[in-house]
């Protein structure tokens, strides 16, 4: 079971804020993220690798994203 | 693959350096002094050309603006990113458009025209820049301390459509009301005999380099607060080489052009009042990142759908209306009568905001 953050409808900077806030509450594991536009989409998946973290997908999810990022 | 360059750093470098050497160029074709481009000059000239502030020496239909807007409106529909979306406190982006709108006025700059001055050699620009980080310094505090405006819903297309339409009907206004040499007013417009509101581009070259940029900061998400922003926060240096490559091209095209005159005292378009130079971008600085973007980014916001960000830009140029109305807006000869308590009722507001919204998210 992966954790979820749902950044749906949040502008700039709050969903990388809330991955941020994720990833350094759960040090490793598997992080989805949902977001609802593109930019954001470009800005979590940069956010989670500067972390260290790799983007495993992103996938369509209703009219925005579902990231998924891990770390082992 | 086009998608994937505009997300790289030469993505981002490439629109800085775009902006860099067409603002210049803009300069050199007619438009004001270090004022190529200028979010908030530009929106303040509109505000003029239709008579929200009788100001007559700052009235002209910026074409770069509805440029901007149609830019970005165009590159989302061709890349399949125009999201209809609203509703996150639009009241408030609106107060925030209008406060942040007479901070920059009282500077005398975007943040874009901070940067292009300092590329012109206006040295006023520095304190400029450095209220403009301590704004956005003071509003990531509030960012980490939970502030936000709630999340924004998908809505109906046409909501999206919104802005761009006004656009488009200003744009048919110049058309239909061009200016008339040594008439003040065209029909229903206003236009300026002197003064920067006079200094202007040709119509098509002004419109053309707008939607240019339009089309490539919607792409590359050109964001000069979150340039500062991303580098405080995150320590991410993404956005911010994309302002450095703005500087330096503007630089380098200024040297070429002989736009560069290094100094403090007689530069065009600002004043020497140091300490206001700083404060009215403190207010312009925090207001932008209160609100999740600099004026230019708004635009783009507002093209590729963003109804909250139209709701700022809206905010923007009435804010522009106050701003001369009520003598907040500063002038070469120093700040406005009542520009300074602006100033400090601008950041009263923005410290009620950032301390009364940071409820969580459900």
């Amino acid at each position: 079971m992966s954790d979820i953050v749902d950044a749906r409808g949040l502008s700039c900077p709050q969903p990388v804020l809330m991955t941020m806030g994720k990833i350094k509450k759960v040090k490793k594991g598997e992080i989805a993220i949902l977001v609802d536009t593109d930019t954001s989409k470009e800005n979590v998946s940069r956010a989670a690798t500067s972390q260290g973290w790799k983007v495993k997908d992103v996938k369509p999810d209703g009219t925005g994203y579902r990231i998924t990022v891990v770390k082992k | 693959m086009l998608r994937k360059f505009f997300a790289s750093r030469g993505g981002i470098i490439s629109i800085g350096a775009f902006i860099g050497v067409f603002a210049p160029l803009l300069q050199k074709w007619g438009n004001p002094g270090n004022m190529g481009i200028c979010v908030a000059c530009f929106e303040r000239d509109i505000a003029g050309a239709l008579g929200l502030h009788r100001a007559t020496v700052v009235q002209y239909m910026r074409p770069e603006i509805i440029g901007f807007i149609l830019g970005a409106l165009i590159a989302a529909y061709l890349f399949k990113e125009f999201r209809p979306r609203a509703g996150s406190a639009p009241i408030v982006r609106f107060v925030l458009g209008a406060f942040a709108m007479i901070g920059a006025l009282v500077f005398l700059g975007c943040p874009w025209r901070a940067m292009l001055r300092l590329a012109g050699g206006d040295w006023n620009s520095i304190f400029g820049i450095l209220g403009l980080i301590g704004g956005i310094w003071v509003g990531t505090l509030f960012l980490r301390g939970g502030y936000n405006l709630g999340r924004a819903q998908e809505t109906h297309t046409a909501v999206g459509w919104i802005l761009p339409l006004i656009m488009m009907g200003f744009l048919a206004l110049m058309l239909l009301y061009p200016q008339i040499p040594g008439e003040p007013k065209s029909g229903v417009l206003f236009y300026s005999l002197k003064g920067p509101g006079a200094m202007h581009a040709p119509l098509l070259i002004s419109l053309g380099v707008g939607l240019a940029v339009g089309v490539l900061a919607q792409r590359s998400r050109f964001c000069t607060m979150g340039a500062f922003r991303d580098l405080i926060l995150f320590r991410q240096t993404h956005l911010f080489s994309g302002i450095v490559a703005l500087v330096v091209f503007a630089f380098i095209s200024n040297l070429f052009l002989k736009q560069f005159h290094p100094g403090f005292a007689n530069q065009p378009v600002a004043h020497t009042l140091s300490l206001w130079n700083f404060g009215g971008m403190v207010l312009a600085g925090l207001a932008f990142t209160l609100a999740g973007g600099c004026p230019g980014r708004q635009l783009f916001l507002a093209g590729e759908g963003d109804g909250d960000a139209a709701v700022f830009v809206l905010g923007m140029i009435v804010g522009a209306g106050f701003a001369h109305n009520f003598g907040l807006a500063s002038s070469p000869q120093g700040v406005g009568p009542h520009g300074i308590a602006a100033v400090i009722i601008g950041l009263v507001v923005c410290l009620f905001i950032g301390f009364t919204m940071r409820k969580k998210v459900a």
